[in-house]
């Protein structure tokens, strides 16, 4: 693949957006004097601040890339993650868990697990979240830099340290008001830097009712692209309801409308967007409890009409590979070197030898270890005598057949941007994985100096010790996650175990936090327990199902589902049920330890209800909300 | 918090604004983006988009609203 070129005015863009975080943070610096202006702003921010960094928290480039990703490969089905699996449980956090996470003063997720129940739920959740986030921002670190490498042909290492350094420089200094307005500049970099490629692509491609024209030809022969082997529906790429609702097998996402509903918008969704401490933390700084019940409502807006600028781009790209306007294609595998030492001499040998069209492919397909095109191996093997290693190298990774979603957006990115507007759409692209890792890192500094530091090593130490260890844990955090990037870099496959690992974990979450904030009963052994046995469910249930050759590592196979996505949202409501079903049944069989007076402003019914009477009318959260919840329900029924 | 976003989010975009616009005067339109002058006009909407956001920001601070 051939490196980007970049002019001086995109480096111009680039630089001016480094300079402008880091400005950000020495700004900031003054107005970090104690432990809660550094991890909590001084719970400080206006909601509409908050509201944009609780959606841009959760917008990492990972994302980005991923959901445009999925687009190509499963349509604009993809769009359920934000409908389905976010609205209503952002809307749900925002009117009924809000006023306990803001209400009680915890400072953390974790914290208010303590304080309803007691240390060893909230060791659980501290622990596992802390390691979470240095994988993940260690993840997005070494995804960045491998994307630097290959399209500015940037070193891996000066890439890594160098992006890791400027988020250090301004997480260190401004603590997470740095994080959350490096968010807010990122949102705003992220919907300007891709509303002009989007805007492109649908007009090469014939606007919406030609692409819905192309997609429901490409639905019909997905093979064409190698997005998948059967065939579907002409609305298989283009509706978001009818090809779940058929079944399984009649959308290419092989979900069925159970799973969709209550595994990924139930249990995953309010898993994610009520308990997960990175975005959570956004609504804690808010200024007052009006704003922190609305930032969660705020962000439902952006949120709602987000897959405009990740779906679309998906779908523009498998239109126009289908085509073959302009010679477009789908970005290929891109073929490691090792692969090449392989595969260049079979090229060699088999034109040497003379071998037939059939073993050669065979031999030649078997070195490199990705899908071939049979006629383009064919045609290098003829003119192989006359081409250098170089050649045979381009010649090779040109014939490959599979696919690499992941570099979807960036094709369009490349394939419509001048320079100038192609210096801002990278640049947005960079500052969103920066932000990525600033967000996990200024949760990871949280957790680790309130939840696990001052819990559990050094507690009684003056605000200001705290304050310097969070500075002091902000650098071992970024250290951890380059490290982390490192250990992805090389080990593959480990991180994705890994990531398996904390699926387990992330699972059964919300059925703690659900019993805990609404029903009174709930103790902390059945808590405990119960969120035990959720984990262990999902191991189990994914230790004895199988889905894409995935999974069965208990040796049994009970039940095969028809995709891994299936498999992940159908893990998750099993462990969701158990981990409630054991919590509460556990609960009633114990005594509890809290009384009524201590569990005041923690669970619902022992909570005074909070007034919205003086609010105006259609700013109460839950009328607001419900208006969020209508909006959606349109969305989904013009997209049907 | 002390510093209003509005600031920096107004400033940046001002100043890439207006590279897009001087980029897309000098360079014309490009084959790639279908012949649109797109730097030009994404660098009119950014100007726009910054003073705004500056407009904001230095209006609120003549009025301090009551904490």
């Amino acid at each position: 693949m051939q490196p980007i070129h970049l002019a001086w005015v995109d480096y111009t863009i680039l630089l001016a957006y480094t300079a402008f975080v880091i400005g950000i943070g020495f700004a900031l610096r003054r107005y970090m004097k104690t432990s809660t202006d550094f991890f909590l702003s001084g719970r400080s921010i206006p909601a509409w601040v908050t509201g944009l960094a609780f959606m841009a928290a959760n917008l990492g480039a990972l994302e980005l890339v991923g959901m445009a990703a999925n687009t190509t490969k499963y349509g604009i089905a993809t769009a359920h993650f934000y409908w389905v699996g976010a609205i209503p449980a952002m809307v749900f956090l925002a009117v009924f868990m809000m006023p306990f996470y803001y209400g009680s003063k915890a400072r953390s997720v974790p914290e208010y697990l303590n304080m309803r129940f007691d240390a060893r739920v909230r060791c659980v959740n501290s622990i596992s979240f802390a390691v979470m986030t240095v994988f993940s921002s260690g993840i997005s670190m070494d995804c960045l830099a491998r994307l630097l490498h290959l399209l500015l042909g940037w070193d891996y290492n000066i890439s890594l340290w160098i992006c890791s350094a400027v988020v250090l420089l301004y997480v260190v200094k401004g603590g997470l008001t740095s994080a959350i307005y490096t968010e807010v500049l990122q949102f705003f970099m992220i919907v300007l830097g891709f509303t002009p490629v989007i805007y492109l692509g649908l007009k090469d491609v014939g606007g919406w009712d030609k692409l819905k024209e192309t997609l429901g030809l490409v639905a019909q022969n997905p093979a064409a692209l190698d997005l998948s082997s059967k065939t579907f529906q002409p609305d298989a790429w283009t509706s978001v309801w009818k090809p779940v609702l058929a079944g399984p097998q009649a959308n290419p996402m092989g979900v069925d409308w159970f799973a969709m509903v209550f595994g990924l918008g139930f249990v995953l969704s309010f898993g994610y967007w009520c308990t997960n401490f990175l975005v959570v933390q956004r609504a804690m700084a808010a200024k007052n409890m009006r704003a922190a019940r609305r930032t969660p409502l705020i962000a439902a807006v952006p949120k709602m009409l987000f897959p405009i600028l990740v779906v679309s781009p998906g779908l523009i790209a498998a239109a126009l590979a289908f085509t073959g306007k302009d010679g477009y294609r789908l970005p290929p595998k891109i073929v490691n070197d090792s692969a090449y030492v392989m595969a260049v001499p079979a090229v060699k040998e088999a034109a040497a030898q003379k071998e037939d069209e059939q073993t050669a492919f065979n031999n030649i397909s078997a070195a490199i270890g990705v899908k071939l095109n049979e006629a383009k191996v064919a045609a290098i093997v003829k003119d192989a005598p006359s081409l250098d290693d170089r050649a045979i190298k381009d010649r090779l990774q040109d014939a490959v057949v599979e696919n690499d979603y992941n570099g979807v957006i960036l094709s369009l990115v490349k394939k419509y941007c001048p320079t100038g507007l192609l210096g801002l759409a990278l640049t947005a692209l960079l500052a969103s994985f920066m932000s990525g890792m600033a967000g996990n890192v200024t949760a990871f500094n949280t957790i680790w100096t309130y939840d696990l530091y001052q819990a559990y090593i050094a507690p009684n130490k003056s605000d200001h010790h705290y304050f310097r260890m969070g500075q002091g844990i902000t650098v071992v955090g970024v250290l951890l996650s380059i490290a982390c990037a490192y250990f992805a870099k090389r080990y593959n496959n480990a991180m994705d175990v890994i990531q398996l690992v904390f699926s387990f974990v992330n699972a059964p979450l919300f059925g703690t936090f659900v019993l805990a904030m609404f029903w009174k009963r709930t103790t902390g052994t059945g808590a405990f327990l119960g969120l035990l046995g959720g984990i262990s469910t999902s191991a189990l249930v994914h230790g004895l199902t199988m889905a894409e050759g995935k999974g069965g590592w208990l040796g049994a196979t009970l039940y095969t589902f028809p995709s891994s996505m299936a498999q992940n949202f159908w893990l998750a409501t099993f462990a969701f049920i158990v981990c409630f079903v054991l919590t509460f049944a556990i609960s009633l069989a114990t005594k509890r330890t809290k009384s009524d007076e201590e569990l005041k402003g923690l669970v619902y019914s022992l909570t005074p209800k909070l007034k919205d009477d003086e609010q105006h009318f259609l700013l109460r959260p839950a009328v607001l909300g419900t208006i969020l919840i209508i909006a959606c329900v349109i969305l989904n029924i013009i997209f049907w | 918090m002390g510093l209003d976003i509005r600031w920096p989010i107004g400033l940046m975009f001002t100043l890439i604004g207006a590279l897009l616009l001087i980029t897309g005067l000098v360079n014309g339109a490009d084959a790639r983006s279908l012949n649109i002058n797109i730097n030009l006009w994404w660098g009119i909407v950014l100007l726009v988009f910054g003073a705004l956001m500056l407009l904001g920001a230095a209006r609120s601070r003549k009025t301090p609203p009551p904490a």
